[in-house]
């Protein structure tokens, strides 16, 4: 298989990727986003032997243009613009999510900072202020009271870009100072691992500590759901316990498009860029039946 | 292993053989973040600032 793997920057997971592919013979074109141009009818990378095109951009925006513009020269692209567009927004992810009927986290979003505070004061203290992109649990604000929430919006109304002016407000949600990350392919998990702090803040990334852990059916059955709610694709689905550790109650606060995997793979005994190439072994074969399949013009 | 100058302030730093275009290692001596440019011959560059949209 010739795999393209979009990117601006290899971490570590891009590299565990990397050598999987290279170790199983495929041959891969890195292709930088930071030096192509992508026009209305073609691009400055060369994808034109692509069987399967890997978006693995750290940036959102990049993500988000460079898998758009791929899939219209006719790329098979994972993950998709579709679902890139709906996991990159929190906003539009949690109506995805609340449309399939996921549980997930009580939200509400306003535009002006008085509309934000009542949002605020309707969920009571304490309740959550999230950026609607962003990442890795970065300018996250617990709000504690009214005296908070009213400096809170003042800041991101007076410093932030447009985006900050969407205000998205979330109820708070008691996890059992931990939540599960789900590596996912098309719903069909590959491995899942807890993130535990004392911080409100759990992510890996945040420093959350990680171990190993064993889906149920009521979480099977919900990354199932989740994913096709985003339009599928290698994912990572969040969830916390409600109702404590172990309770087998869950709501799913986000899904991950570009999801890094390091974590896991050294919290479970998983070989996750194992698991991840196996997919996209299959997906490359399936993109190449359905042409083979398709009726020439 | 092979050596590369950190551009930042100039210490000798050995680079693992595994080297990616696109990735980022820490001087050990300044501790700058530096991307790695090129792979043959090495070639380093000041990493870019943590922009807003990164993650996942």
């Amino acid at each position: 298989m010739h795999v393209g793997i979009l990117y601006s920057r290899i971490r570590r997971d891009e590299k565990l990727l990397l050598s999987e592919l290279r170790n199983r013979g495929h041959d891969v074109e890195k292709i930088d986003v930071r030096k192509q141009q992508f026009s209305l009818d073609g691009t400055t990378a060369d994808i034109s032997n692509l069987d399967l095109v890997v978006d693995r951009c750290l940036a959102t925006s990049r993500s988000l243009y460079a898998t758009e513009f791929l899939e219209s020269y006719g790329a098979t692209v994972i993950n998709s613009p579709k679902t890139a567009d709906i996991c990159a927004d929190k906003a539009k992810n949690s109506l995805a999510l609340a449309n399939a009927g996921v549980p997930t986290p009580a939200t509400k979003v306003a535009f002006t900072t008085d509309a934000a505070l009542e949002a605020i004061e309707s969920f009571g203290y304490p309740c959550v202020l999230k950026p609607v992109v962003g990442s890795w649990g970065r300018l996250m604000a617990k709000i504690d009271s009214r005296n908070a929430a009213e400096a809170i919006l003042e800041h991101k109304a007076t410093l932030g870009h447009y985006e900050h002016k969407v205000f998205y407000v979330q109820e708070f949600v008691a996890k059992p100072g931990r939540d599960i990350r789900v590596l996912a392919t098309d719903g069909e998990p590959i491995a899942a691992m807890t993130r535990s702090s004392d911080h409100w803040l759990t992510n890996a990334a945040k420093g959350g500590k990680t171990a190993a852990f064993e889906l149920d059916e009521t979480a099977l059955e919900l990354v199932k759901k989740a994913s096709d709610a985003v339009g599928g694709g290698l994912l990572g689905v969040d969830l916390m316990e409600v109702g404590g550790a172990g309770s087998g109650e869950y709501t799913v606060h986000e899904v991950n498009h570009t999801v890094e995997f390091k974590a896991l793979n050294e919290a479970t005994p998983v070989d996750v860029p194992a698991k991840v190439v196996d997919w996209m072994e299959a997906k490359a074969a399936e993109t190449s039946d359905e042409k083979a399949e398709a009726p020439a013009i | 292993m092979t050596e590369a100058e950190c551009v930042e302030c100039g210490a000798e730093l050995s680079l693992h053989d595994d080297l990616e275009a696109g990735e980022i290692i820490d001087c050990g001596t300044c501790g700058a973040e530096l991307e790695v440019i090129d792979t043959e011959p090495p070639v380093l560059d000041r990493a870019p600032e943590l922009e807003e949209d990164w993650g996942e």
